[in-house]
């Protein structure tokens, strides 16, 4: 009887691999021939790529599912990654770090574990309480939203893998080099009240494991997707059909003058101007790759695209309640000249 | 004996949709319990949890950092 229960629990779990395996080689067969799809859509509707609304169209209809599809892919991948991480597990590792070390542990580990942005401040706290110095938090919570999943997949989707993995490196040294900065600078002092008052009282940073099956691990996978890709998937529909009116429409080198390499200001006034937008990478990827189609240079796009996601104002309002001004200023002083140098090495290297 | 039930969160979506499901389950479950949204920063960190939402039942934290299903909620209970 037991030995038959046993079976048959084996039985569900290679039909479950199974199912994954399939559903799998299904999309990326699919995602392989999502330009020829996208060709045969256009023909059996009358319409030619040689006129704007044909190739508005033709653009319309490969990129929205060939992003949607890596974005799944990605997520998927992330939400088991996920499984394996917590922000108690990343305090404890980073508990007593020195700095170097320390801010790339904080970086790597920013990227992969999972946290919404509305829990920086209890993070925050929680990472000094337990003896994380405050450099390496900020490490952390610098990297955390700049190089995000999402992010990395649409990139690699649109501009190819080199470009997505240039954007990580530069975030991740962003976020190292910044936090080191800030560590450096010694401003513990510039803690609010409360926040200093509550780091007397440290708390043991322990993490208890999770022992969760292979099953689970994939249903969390499966969750993450839902999650992500339902909230984001309307931005990218609407952001690639913006870009594909812009692909269609804009004449050549439109860009050129205003966002092209000629222009050395216009990485600086990229960065200024991200700052009080508060979008998600999703929103406006597609919108930046339509115009470095017309002529905008891709370091100027990349500087626009990091500082609208990581120096957002909504953030800093609600850090405010734990940074006092200076050590606000700080921050964002610090990552905007990251950012204004890593769109000079793109404008340089691509 | 009546439970005292209480929501960590800064107020963002997560948060509301799982305050908004707790109250579901205690309607439906018909279990005597307070459901309180706590949102000052302050309080929260008294609790030591490092991510939001949270969900604690008479003072004890149950999870964190994600919003639990339906029958983990009843669980808790």
């Amino acid at each position: 009887m037991k030995q038959r229960e046993k079976g048959s629990q084996q039985g569900g779990q290679t039909g479950m691999w199974l199912r994954y395996a399939v559903v799998s080689v299904g999309l990326l067969f699919l995602y392989n021939n999502l330009e020829l799809l996208a060709e045969l859509i256009v023909g059996i509707l009358g319409l030619s790529r040689e006129s704007h609304f044909g190739e508005a169209l033709f653009f319309f209809i490969y990129e929205v599912p060939k992003v949607l599809l890596l974005l799944v892919g990605v997520v998927f991948v992330m939400g088991i990654v996920h499984t394996f991480v917590s922000p108690e597990k990343t305090r404890a590792m980073l508990s007593g770090r020195r700095s170097g070390v320390g801010n790339a542990m904080a970086a790597g580990l920013g990227v992969v574990t999972p946290f919404c942005s509305c829990s920086a401040v209890p993070l925050f706290i929680g990472f000094l309480q337990a003896g994380v110095p405050l450099g390496v938090t900020f490490s952390f919570l610098i990297a955390a939203p700049m190089v995000n999943e999402v992010a990395l997949a649409l990139l690699f989707g649109m501009f190819g893998w080199k470009i997505a993995l240039t954007y990580m490196t530069m975030g991740l040294g962003i976020a190292v080099v910044a936090g080191m900065v800030i560590g450096k600078l010694g401003l513990e002092n510039q803690l609010e009240e409360w926040v200093r008052q509550m780091l007397n009282s440290t708390v043991a940073a322990s993490a208890k494991g999770s022992d969760i099956s292979w099953p689970e691990r994939f249903g969390e996978g499966l969750d993450h997707v839902r999650s992500i890709v339902g909230k984001v998937w309307l931005y990218i529909v609407v952001g690639v059909g913006v870009g594909a009116g812009i692909h269609g429409y804009v004449p050549e080198n439109f860009m050129a003058e205003l966002m092209g390499e000629s222009a050395w200001w216009s990485v600086p006034v990229a960065v200024l101007l991200g700052v009080p937008m508060y979008s998600n990478a999703a929103g406006i990827l597609p919108v930046v790759q339509a115009l470095l189609g017309k002529g905008a240079a891709l370091g100027t796009a990349m500087a626009f695209m990091m500082s609208v996601i990581a120096l957002s104002a909504p953030e800093m309002i609600i850090l405010r309640k734990v940074l006092k001004p200076r050590l606000i200023a700080v921050f964002a002083g610090v990552v905007a000249a990251g950012i204004v140098l890593v769109g000079y090495v793109f404008n340089l290297v691509f | 004996m009546k439970k005292h039930i209480k929501v960590l969160g800064s107020g963002c979506a997560t948060c509301k949709q799982l305050e908004s499901l707790v109250r579901e389950v205690v309607v439906e479950s018909g279990i005597e319990a307070t459901v309180e949204k706590v949102e000052d920063i302050q309080q929260i960190m008294a609790y030591n949890v490092l991510s939001t939402p949270a969900l604690v039942v008479d003072e004890v934290v149950k999870c964190s950092g994600r919003i639990p299903s339906r029958e983990e909620i009843e669980g808790y209970l």
